[in-house]
């Protein structure tokens, strides 16, 4: 009896262990049938950034039933296939090998955390799928190959973002990192803020790292405390970050912390609480943003999921929407003339703003910088608008009222709602020709 | 100078949680001889029994409170001492009587079951535990200079060392302490003296699981962030402090584990100026493992046992 439950509990083991039974990359799988849309999305579901995955799942499967309430694309039906990778960059390929080789999907969309996408992405780019990250930020993602883009800015920016508000806005001139030293995501904005800073006139006064899981972060702290730093840069993902801002709290440290889109969680206001009061991270979108589009969104998402939508969830939904519109241009699903619609994507109107692929298969586009304020009354957290910063190049609609053009950083709003970087135009996509 | 102390007080912070769960290897070994692998899982399941008191008797909506605290501490601390009886009771007893290689695989079962059996019903999404000493608001105290100690670990430290003190009270001076102390000595004789040894066994693994817990509750005072696989590291760590000390010793275990969790802290804080980067944090309590082994495998205050032929 024992033998026979350590035996099972062996062979479980075994097969959980047993990774993917490997196919070779079968061609043009994507075929050109009249039939549904299969969409395959792979996310955290159910790991240590399970937040992610659902809410970007959320968001994708909104604008899915929008598609299909519509009538779906040129009449045919969109379905999604689902895929819990939990958090795991073996576990994302794996099911990214599922989708694209047993599932057949036309096109994949996934993951947030950049070490998923990087581990998954080669697997769609073999098989010859489009796969379009929502979310990941790492430059590294795009680069396994011309099937993969984003709609999503990229680490280099947003380090520049944060860098450049700290230094103009904050007027901080001395900045400590702690970041997480396996995090492709991590370690890049750590990369991207330095040099930023630095070339701002800024200094590292003191750098740490931590590993996710890690639940003491008082040594690092200490030390970047005796630095005595402006600010701390904390580039990490929600479930470290919030115990990170409970001990600067707790060791008495003033400085703000400053953050990335990784921050962006419900759940980091249940982990760090008041201690995140008067920190600041970069985001792809803000939830006060009076745009009629966006406020349409998020009255739809809260309304359908009991939640205010993050910017992973409304990543998730232009995903989907570029992916419905490129499939529109490529006037049906051949995986060569799909990616040459995605690739040629251009001023696409989502909810993040306005999206144009680039040469490089990312997004260009604006990101905001959000204050976190505790309410202590009502013991809850929000994320308030504070400043919009372009990329160099991109000129700011002409209607708002409190951003600096090209790459100045914004002045930080003083009160009331924010001056978004409202789209120039609402509605359907106005994608353009085959430049690429 | 206070940024030493401040080190020192996180570094021993730390590693009173590890004591804490340190003391649960080393009864385990002290009696049956066998490293009970599913204890760090204990720790954890003793975080989530809290967790969930909290959660159901609606603990974690009142705001700060210390007799909210004890109420899950207490409460946390009698589910893990049932979870450690069970385990004892169908996985262990069993094997009992095979060799001890049987009943150590058994362990890395049962501790691989309760990891994934957590997963599977609850996610290995991270949970907030609720704050109930109202330390992500409050500042800490300051000592001199920059040097300060916080609510919770003032908590942590004094409830641990107040554990402490009850579990030696309970070993050296109640005659439960001298029956698990003649078990340890010599179970089959202890057995012929007339004392019932399961029951002692029982009790071991109850008192064991239930400091992990005492461990699990506390430690989310400082890091609220716990989840089904917050025991894995955590346990090693604290069964190689059980080595360090010497396994079977219980002072040891205390000493061993306010060692790891000071030299982890200083490995992070000062390791840079030797050229030791701050990720070698967990690699420092194993290299630990190995020097003890090497040089002084019996521990600091283990003795060097005569096996009888």
């Amino acid at each position: 009896m024992k033998r026979t439950i350590l035996a099972l509990l062996l062979i479980t083991t075994l097969f959980a262990s047993f990774a993917c039974e490997r196919r070779g990359p079968s061609g043009t799988n994507a075929t050109d049938s009249g039939g549904e849309i299969l969409v395959g999305y792979y996310g955290d579901l159910t790991g240590r950034t399970a937040s992610f995955g659902q809410s970007t799942r959320n968001g994708v499967e909104m604008a899915v039933d929008e598609i299909n309430k519509a009538g779906g694309v040129m009449g045919r039906k969109v379905r999604v296939i689902v895929e819990d990778d939990q958090g795991e960059p073996n576990k994302a390929a794996t099911v990214v090998s599922k989708l694209v080789n047993q599932d057949k999907v036309h096109a994949v969309l996934g993951e947030v955390a950049s070490s998923n996408s990087l581990a998954a992405a080669p697997k769609a780019q073999e098989a010859k799928v489009p796969m379009i990250s929502p979310s990941s930020t790492n430059p590294k993602v795009t680069e396994v190959g011309d099937y993969i883009f984003r709609v999503c800015f990229i680490d280099p920016f947003q380090g520049d973002v944060m860098a450049k508000f700290a230094a103009k806005n904050l007027k901080a001139t001395k900045a400590a990192i702690l970041y997480d030293f396996n995090s492709d995501y991590s370690r890049g904005l750590r990369e991207f803020f330095t040099r930023s800073f630095k070339a701002l006139g800024g200094q590292i006064v003191e750098e740490k790292s931590y590993t996710q899981g890690d639940r003491d972060f008082s040594g690092q702290l200490t030390a970047i405390r005796s630095a005595n730093p402006d600010v701390i840069y904390v580039p990490g993902y929600y479930g470290e970050v919030g115990v990170i801002a409970n001990q600067t709290k707790q060791l008495g440290i003033k400085a703000p912390l400053l953050g990335g889109d990784g921050w962006d969680s419900p759940q980091l206001w249940q982990l760090g609480g008041a201690a995140l009061n008067g920190d600041y991270i970069s985001n792809h979108y803000s939830v006060d943003d009076p745009s009629p589009a966006i406020q349409k969104f998020v009255a739809e998402y809260k309304e359908r999921f009991k939640l205010l939508p993050d910017a992973l969830a409304a990543l998730g939904y232009d995903s989907m929407k570029v992916l419905a519109d490129a499939i529109t241009r490529a006037n049906g699903t051949d995986s060569a003339k799909l990616r040459d619609a995605i690739a040629a994507t251009k001023n696409f109107t989502g909810v993040t703003g306005s999206i144009t692929i680039d040469k490089d298969r990312n997004a260009v586009k604006p990101a905001v910088v959000l204050k976190l304020v505790w309410d202590e009354t009502s013991k809850g957290g929000k994320f308030s608008y504070d400043a919009t910063i372009y990329p160099e190049g991109m000129t700011p609609p002409a209607t708002t009222s409190g951003a600096t053009p090209a790459t100045g950083a914004a002045s930080p709003a003083t009160a009331g709602p924010p001056p978004p970087p409202s789209p120039a135009k609402a509605g359907a996509s106005p994608g353009s020709g085959t430049n690429r | 100078m206070d940024t030493f102390v401040q080190q020192l007080i996180n570094g021993l912070n730390v590693g009173a949680i590890y004591a804490l769960i340190a003391l649960g290897y080393t009864m385990v070994y002290g009696i049956l001889r066998l490293i009970n692998f599913a204890h760090g899982d204990v720790y954890m399941v003793g975080a989530f029994a809290g967790f969930y008191i909290a959660l159901y008797a609606g603990l974690a909506v009142g705001g700060p409170s210390m007799i909210s605290l004890m109420v899950v501490l207490l409460g946390a601390m009698i589910i893990a001492a049932i979870v450690g009886m069970i385990i004892e009771r169908f996985a262990y007893r069993p094997v009992r009587k095979y060799s001890r290689m049987t009943t150590l695989i058994m362990a890395i079962g049962v501790s691989l079951l309760i990891e994934n059996i957590f997963v599977a019903q609850i996610g290995a999404t991270p949970r907030a535990f609720p704050d109930f000493l109202g330390s992500q608001s409050q500042m800490p105290y300051r000592l001199f200079g920059n040097a300060a100690i916080s609510k919770a670990q003032i908590v942590i430290f004094l409830v641990s060392i107040a554990l402490m003190l009850l579990l030696q009270w309970v070993v050296f001076k109640t005659k439960v302490g001298t029956a698990m102390r003649a078990v340890s000595f010599n179970l089959n004789s202890a057995k012929l003296m007339g004392i019932n040894t399961d029951a002692i066994i029982s009790l071991t693994f109850a008192i064991g699981s239930a400091l992990a817990a005492a461990g699990g509750v506390l430690t989310a005072q400082y890091n609220p962030n716990i989840d089904p696989l917050m025991g894995i590291l955590t346990g090693l760590k604290a069964f190689v402090a059980a080595v360090l000390g010497g396994i079977g010793n219980i002072p040891g275990a205390v000493l061993g584990g306010l060692l790891i969790g000071a030299a982890e802290t200083f490995v992070v804080g000062y390791g840079q100026n030797i050229g030791i980067a701050s990720t070698y944090r967990d690699a420092v309590a194993f290299a630990i493992l190995i020097l003890v082994l090497l040089l002084r495998p019996s521990g600091l205050l283990g003795s060097t046992v005569q096996e009888k032929v």
